[in-house]
């Protein structure tokens, strides 16, 4: 789960008034803040004036100031100001006193590094390149699509994304959703060429093999299920349903295996919300295609 | 101009060397600049200072990032778009442009 509050906004001040520190020192502080999770601003001699990040984001300014750190207050009283002098500490020092300073103060922080913590994974969409065909919506299984008020598609549950799984920019057929923390091309944004292009025509083509998609191949064989004995219809029955659509999907290649290791199949939607889902993204998507005239 | 390095501290995907390297150069250079962990991170928050780390939209800004197309529409999903003017920003890529061509594209050599 993602903190959502504002992390602090550290200030590295090398203006009038301290001393510079040395270039190697200067890079070990930035580079252990930065995989902390920190934000740092360095303010030169060049230019030695302080910018609000925003209000609310509270500053911390650090600097070698001599021995003791000038009291700094916003005017406006909107901004809270701390000051470090950190002339004599060593980088991992520094570290540790903006550590405490944010743990004492009870800010969270979004944390790189660590294992089974919450990473920035989702859907970005190129609206360049998207022609607004709601592949994307009616393949997600997780309702991370939307449209806005205009029809458009939008990405709206992000935090529903599985992370690491990149399977709807696999089946947008212009290559229009990217993932910027995926290793490859043109996933991670990388420039698009006509190879891709045919490569990515190619696994919409897996997909419908599939039933076009997750959603309608779920429908067909729930309605085949209602012509069946109604034992048929378990819960269970539909579970082995959902695993076999996925297994599928695994085989494709479309969706990540580790990803589907990690799903809870019981927590997916019931076959009737799947149905339900269904025809809501087919109505969306008819009344965006009719909005833009391409119905 | 405005400098802004991006850390991509959340993922291995931009070469370690690559950006140790333009973080080390920045950091001899006498320029301020800015930095920030991860600007995917701060784009899953909807982050305020993603508003301001992109500046008045007369100032240049360069940003040391990865792929412009993931940048570019990374911002406007957050809801900040990228001045309409042409080449008011300008993406840097850590993950295909080596470290000395960054360094130079950003201090001006």
């Amino acid at each position: 789960m993602k903190n959502e509050t504002h992390p602090i906004q550290v200030i590295l001040y090398e203006g009038d008034g301290a001393q510079p520190l040395a270039a190697s020192e200067r890079f070990a502080v930035f580079s252990q803040l930065l995989d902390k999770g920190y934000a740092v601003m360095r303010v030169t001699a060049e230019k030695a004036r302080l910018e609000s990040p925003g209000v609310g984001i509270p500053l911390v300014v650090i600097g070698n100031f001599g021995g003791t750190a000038p009291a700094l207050e916003d005017a406006a009283g909107q901004i809270e100001i701390t000051t470090h002098d950190i002339g004599g500490l060593a980088p991992d020092a520094v570290l540790d006193l903006i550590e405490q300073g944010r743990v004492a103060d009870q800010r969270g922080l979004n944390q790189p590094g660590v294992s089974g913590m919450w990473k920035p994974w989702f859907p970005v969409i190129d609206y360049d390149r998207c022609t607004n065909c709601m592949q994307c919506l009616s393949f997600c299984l997780f309702d991370v699509y939307s449209v806005d008020d205009n029809q458009k598609i939008q990405v709206k549950n992000q935090d529903n994304c599985k992370t690491n799984c990149p399977a709807c920019s696999r089946v947008c057929p212009e290559v229009a959703i990217m993932f910027p923390k995926y290793a490859a091309g043109p996933i991670n944004g990388d420039v698009v060429n006509q190879v891709d292009l045919e490569r990515e025509k190619m696994k919409v083509d897996i997909s419908s093999l599939l039933g076009g998609d997750i959603y309608s191949r779920l429908r067909d064989r729930s309605e085949a299920a209602k012509s069946r004995f109604s034992k048929e219809r378990s819960p269970d029955k539909a579970l082995d349903e959902r695993k076999r659509c996925l297994t599928k999907l695994q085989q494709s290649g479309i969706i990540p295996a580790e990803v589907l290791a990690e799903l809870d199949l019981a927590s997916l939607p019931s076959p009737e919300e799947i149905q339900r889902r269904a025809a809501e993204a087919a109505a969306k998507a008819q009344a965006a295609r009719e909005a833009a005239g391409t119905a | 101009m405005k400098i802004l390095y991006c850390r991509c501290a959340f993922a291995q995907v931009v070469p370690q060397e690559t950006k140790d390297a333009v973080l080390e150069k920045l950091c001899e250079s006498g320029a301020s600049f800015e930095t920030v962990s991860d600007l995917c991170e701060m784009a899953a928050r909807k982050d305020d200072r993603l508003k301001e780390l992109l500046g008045d939209g007369e100032t240049p800004v360069k940003i040391a990032a990865c792929y412009p197309r993931a940048v570019k529409w990374l911002f406007h999903n957050a809801g900040v778009p990228f001045p309409q003017e042409e080449g008011k920003v300008e993406v840097l890529n850590m993950r295909d442009q080596s470290a000395e061509d960054i360094v130079n594209e950003l201090t001006g050599n």
